[in-house]
């Protein structure tokens, strides 16, 4: 080596570089409103998860004789349905359907939703044409009412609730995908990765798709909270969860029924939706924030 | 191809007289929609550009903001495709025996930004090995190699290899855009304004860098500066830029001694001198740039020159040897036949004084 080398640029030993993933979640840990939503979906996500080993009545078992019973009646700390079915456990039982049907379409449509739009940006032309003109093909209705036609035109269930709710939610996230891609595009590392011999493939996977996958995930958690609201629209129409499966959504509408007989059981399945979908709004605010730094 | 030979340079073909690069009649033209009717235009960024770049020279290429620099490196790099002309590099013309890919292994390009040229989401070392492993070098090979090119633009691997980019400042940055550039082992780098952003100290630092660089690694330049006085210290011959066209080439104590376009005047003029005898008292040239939608007939320096006759509207200049070895001017004033009352004074070598 030559002289060059004598004069290594010497620089106060700081602490190891920690990668961009690292510093957002430890910016995230200190906003205490993101800790607590997170803290409350855990809990609602464990407690559904390990519904099995709660030791909590049976939410198929119904009673004729013990129906609609209020709130803090011993036994029965929240009450019974409409079929005297335990409260505690079908709500707890019910997270397990809804936040699936929550989480799963939004995570389904991410995936082909981001890779459509980082196509779309990134190669523009013919293939963003195509791409984003179909796309607005879907955005000419209105999320629920095309949720509603797919669903029925499908048929009612769980799989078909699912790909119709997907299909809800893929083109509004291709249209921040390639928007998020068409402004990274421009700037000079791209222009250096495609001057070192790269193909567009490789650029986008290893150039691109780090720099937008932070915007599109905001976005898409944002999205959970309304999927799950229209997954439990789709079950109130009768279009997703059949009963006697517990969900919150179908929780509600049957328990529409008893509103004047018992309101505030009637309304718990509705706090259910409200609480997560809060959360998860709240929780992808947070990381807005903790994302959006230039340091 | 094996590793070895991505990480090697390329071989010298034509030999020492056969210049590395050739841009022949390159031309690029941006449409643009003007208007609410959508009237077309054509930003005419490069127009008939012609220049050679020797083996381990530097070449410097200057003009102001919009005359087509940037775009002629971004042609040449293949970045953007021309509308016409050729990019010919050690006699083997893009295209036909040169594929696109083997170009990009061969020049490589700096640009001004140090900031946003490197990915923020990757590591110093991930930029830098990027390249080698695009070329089929594997993940190892790629990240010793990117160490030991840290280490040749003088970065301690130890110390910046995991960073990432906004932990570094300006001068650091440029320099692993550097080390980015050498990755795939090229002859000639382009070098858009690599250095105009930094601090005057750091852009000494990087400039010295760069000429113990090119000695070590036999390496070419095109040095593309606004900044008149670094384009005197790195270069070997100068092109001045105006308007997308070559206005004067020639060697950078030709130009400097005795610039033939009113326009290299000009900018010579314009820069500030500490000498005070020298100072400018009035500004050399006034106006801005015409519009390069429809830019002037003729020689499109006769709306600002002091010496436009009727000629210069009417035919437009080709460059012409001033008699001086490699010294061209695009000017009527320099070729005696153009018909322009000052063209017999100037080929004798004496031009008219402001």
């Amino acid at each position: 080596m030559s002289a060059v080398a004598d004069d290594l640029v010497r620089l106060a030993v700081v602490d190891k570089a920690r990668g961009y993933w690292g510093s957002v979640f430890r910016r995230l840990s200190r906003d205490p409103v993101s800790v607590a939503c997170a803290a409350v979906l855990l809990l609602i996500a464990l407690a559904a998860i390990l519904a099995p080993y709660l030791h909590l009545a049976d939410p198929y078992q119904g009673s004729m004789i013990r129906r609609l019973r209020w709130i803090g009646t011993p036994g029965y700390p929240l009450g019974t349905d409409e079929l005297g079915r335990d409260m505690v456990a079908r709500l707890i039982y019910g997270g397990r359907l809804s936040l699936f049907l929550g989480l799963f379409p939004v995570a389904l449509a991410f995936t082909i939703g981001t890779t459509l739009g980082v196509m779309a940006g990134y190669l523009g032309g013919f293939v963003n044409q195509a791409i984003m003109r179909t796309v607005d093909v879907f955005y000419a209705f209105p999320s629920v009412l095309l949720a509603i036609a797919i669903s029925g035109a499908l048929g009612a269930g769980i799989t078909n609730s699912i790909v119709s709710l997907t299909i809800v939610f893929i083109p509004p996230i291709v249209r921040v995908s390639e928007s998020v891609t068409t402004s990274v595009r421009s700037l000079d590392f791209v222009d250096a990765a495609r001057a070192s011999g790269a193909g567009p493939f490789t650029i986008m996977r290893v150039h691109v798709l780090g720099n937008v996958l932070g915007p599109i995930f905001v976005y898409s958690t944002g999205l959970i909270s309304v999927c799950m609201i229209l997954a439990a629209g789709l079950s109130f129409l009768g279009l997703g969860t059949k009963p006697p499966e517990p969900e919150w959504g179908l929780m509600l509408n049957t328990l529409r029924t008893a509103i004047y007989a018992n309101p505030w059981v009637a309304a718990l399945p509705g706090a259910m939706i409200f609480i997560v979908s809060i959360c998860f709004n709240l929780l992808s605010d947070g990381m807005r924030s903790a994302m959006d730094v230039r340091s | 191809m094996s590793e070895a030979e991505v990480l090697a340079p390329a071989a010298d073909v034509g030999g020492p007289q056969q210049p590395l690069l050739e841009v022949r009649s390159l031309s690029k033209h941006f449409p643009v929609r003007g208007g609410f009717i959508g009237k077309a235009g054509v930003v005419r960024a490069v127009d008939d550009v012609n220049f050679s770049v020797d083996k381990g020279e530097v070449l410097g290429i200057v003009g102001e903001s919009g005359c087509g620099k940037s775009t002629t490196a971004r042609l040449v790099i293949g970045l953007i495709d021309p509308d016409a002309g050729s990019i010919v590099l050690d006699g083997e013309k893009l295209g036909t025996t040169l594929s696109l890919r083997d170009l990009r292994r061969r020049v490589q390009m700096v640009f001004q930004d140090s900031y946003a040229s490197l990915n923020p989401r990757l590591t110093v070392e991930d930029s830098i090995a990027f390249g080698p492993k695009v070329h089929g070098v594997s993940a190892d090979e790629a990240r010793a190699r990117a160490h030991d090119l840290l280490r040749k633009v003088g970065l301690d691997p130890a110390l910046f290899a995991d960073r990432y980019p906004h932990e570094l400042s300006g001068g650091q940055r440029q320099r692993v855009n550097i080390a980015r550039a050498l990755a795939l082992s090229p002859r000639l780098v382009l070098l858009d304004e690599a250095v105009s952003a930094l601090d005057k100290s750091v852009e000494a630092q990087v400039l010295n860098l760069l000429i113990d660089l090119k000695e070590e690694l036999g390496l070419t330049y095109v040095f593309i500066s606004h900044d008149l006085n670094v384009v005197r210290f790195i270069s070997d011959r100068v092109i001045v830029m105006y308007l997308g066209e070559v206005v004067e080439s020639g060697p950078v104590e030709a130009l400097w001694a005795d610039p033939r376009h009113p326009y290299t005047r000009a900018l010579l003029a314009a820069m500030p001198s500490l000498d005070p005898d020298r100072r400018t008292q009035e500004a050399p040239i006034t106006g801005d740039p015409p519009n390069p939608i429809d830019p002037p007939s003729g020689c499109r320096f006769h709306t600002r020159c002091p010496y436009a006759e009727a000629v210069c509207s009417l035919r437009s200049p080709t460059l012409f040897a001033t008699g001086n070895a490699r010294h061209a001017a695009a000017c009527h004033m320099v070729d005696p036949a153009s018909g322009h009352s000052k063209a017999a004074q100037s080929s004798a070598g004496e031009l008219p004084h402001v």
